[in-house]
């Protein structure tokens, strides 16, 4: 794991995700902060849906894991940062996970590659047997 | 039997003055009720209790989860379902319990045996507080799954708004159990209303994400499989940009953005006509 965090602030929460209540609880922390943050709506559920894709994966491929999230401050920027953690299985190839319409579950194939194109930055650090971390981050405009 | 002499000796202490501790305990546990239970009430669920705490003292020592007990253990959780029905907290319902214990404090001149016999009592009263927190905790998750069965059945309404078309209006998050529901109720509705142009207004799902998506098309694949056209509508903007970054398809399924744009496509396709002209419009 070596790709930079996003630092966040010092108000940043910390929610475990391990079962369906809490990607739904996840998805209602980040709008809660997207609001926050003043992110404009669209920007808003762009924010939130990529955390719930995250959130699920965190849960369903990584076997449940923790989700870090608050505000980041970057050259006079205001954004929302959520990071997720998890200590499954890892992925083996981070391409063919990335690749539109591929999925080693029963989804879509859009989520991971999906939520990368929701948000402004993109983090995605892994390794067999070691767990799986995605930053995201959204700047508000 | 274990702890007979302390039993005997206990049966002895709370029988020689029953009227006076019974209401002392009656009087404890009403003031963190702050009378929101009337004290007629209050005193006939203790004296009860009472009652059966001497009875299984007398007969079962401190086996309190033997046959001498069995009435005493219906009465609390009589009690402990009641209170967690009327919203008191975890704290109030158990004190009622633990307040018992109180009511024969040692004093300064009590004996040796005496303050034996009472830190038994205490176990007893802790291990039946904790009985009494149990049956507390799964009475409030019973009414937290029955609530959530009622919203289920709620928030999943099927209505007729034409001849031939039903609509489902989806309101908050779309997860598998609630997508199985609503895909069950919307075909049985095609089937009780003899109808083949079924709309699913999503203007109430907060996010579409994939798995959202996901149920959307399986429901729609089944409505056709029964020979129905779904329209998906509600789509605002925000949902819309959403959707396309995250790349999903929807293929040839109509998708509008409002109720009634998809009802006037309904329509349109049913070939009837809005101003109910009875002509081809």
């Amino acid at each position: 794991m070596k790709a930079p965090l996003p630092d966040l602030d010092a108000d940043e929460e910390t929610m475990p995700i391990d079962s369906n209540d809490d990607v739904v609880r996840a998805r209602q922390l980040v709008r809660t902060l997207a609001q926050r943050c003043k992110l404009s709506l669209v920007d808003q559920t762009k924010l939130v849906t990529a955390a719930s894709e995250l959130a699920r994966n965190t849960l369903v491929y990584g076997g449940g894991g923790v989700l870090r999230i608050g505000l980041v401050r970057r050259a006079g920027r205001t954004g929302v940062s959520a990071i997720f953690d998890d200590d499954g299985p890892g992925i083996p190839d981070i391409d063919q996970a990335l690749t539109d319409g591929w999925t080693s579950g029963g989804g879509l194939g859009l989520g991971l590659s999906g939520a990368r194109r929701l948000v402004d930055e993109f983090t995605l650090d892994t390794e067999v047997g070691g767990g799986t971390r995605v930053a995201v981050t959204k700047w508000a405009r | 039997m274990a702890g007979q002499e302390e039993s005997s000796r206990l049966v002895e202490l709370l029988t020689a003055k029953d009227d006076q501790l019974a209401s002392a305990w009656v009087e404890a546990v009403s003031r963190t009720l702050r009378g929101r239970i009337s004290l007629a009430e209050l005193e006939r669920e203790l004296n009860e209790l009472y009652t059966a705490l001497v009875d299984g003292l007398r007969h079962g020592a401190f086996d309190w989860q033997g046959d001498a007990y069995a009435e005493l253990r219906a009465l609390l959780a009589e009690l402990s379902r009641s209170r967690a029905r009327q919203g008191f907290t975890p704290t109030e319902t158990a004190t009622s319990v633990l307040a018992c214990k109180d009511v024969l404090a040692p004093t300064v001149d009590t004996g040796a045996a005496d303050i034996h016999a009472y830190l038994q009592l205490g176990k007893l009263m802790d291990a039946l507080a904790l009985f009494t927190l149990e049956v507390y905790a799964k009475t409030r998750e019973e009414i937290i799954s029955a609530q959530s069965e009622q919203l289920m059945e709620l928030s999943t309404p099927v209505v007729k708004l034409w001849e031939g078309v039903v609509a489902v209006p989806l309101v908050g998050t779309l997860d598998s159990a609630r997508t199985q529901v609503v895909m069950e109720k919307l075909l049985q509705a095609l089937v009780d209303a003899d109808a083949d142009q079924a709309i699913i207004d999503i203007t109430g799902v907060p996010a579409v994400d994939t798995e959202v998506a996901q149920h959307l098309l399986k429901t729609v694949v089944a409505a056709r499989l029964m020979g129905a056209e779904c329209i998906i509508s509600g789509i605002r903007p925000q949902i819309a940009q959403t959707i396309v970054a995250l790349g999903i398809q929807f293929g040839d399924i109509v998708t509008k953005a409002s109720l009634a744009d998809a009802l006037k496509h309904a329509l349109g396709r049913r070939g009837g006509d809005l101003t109910g002209n009875g002509g081809q419009a």
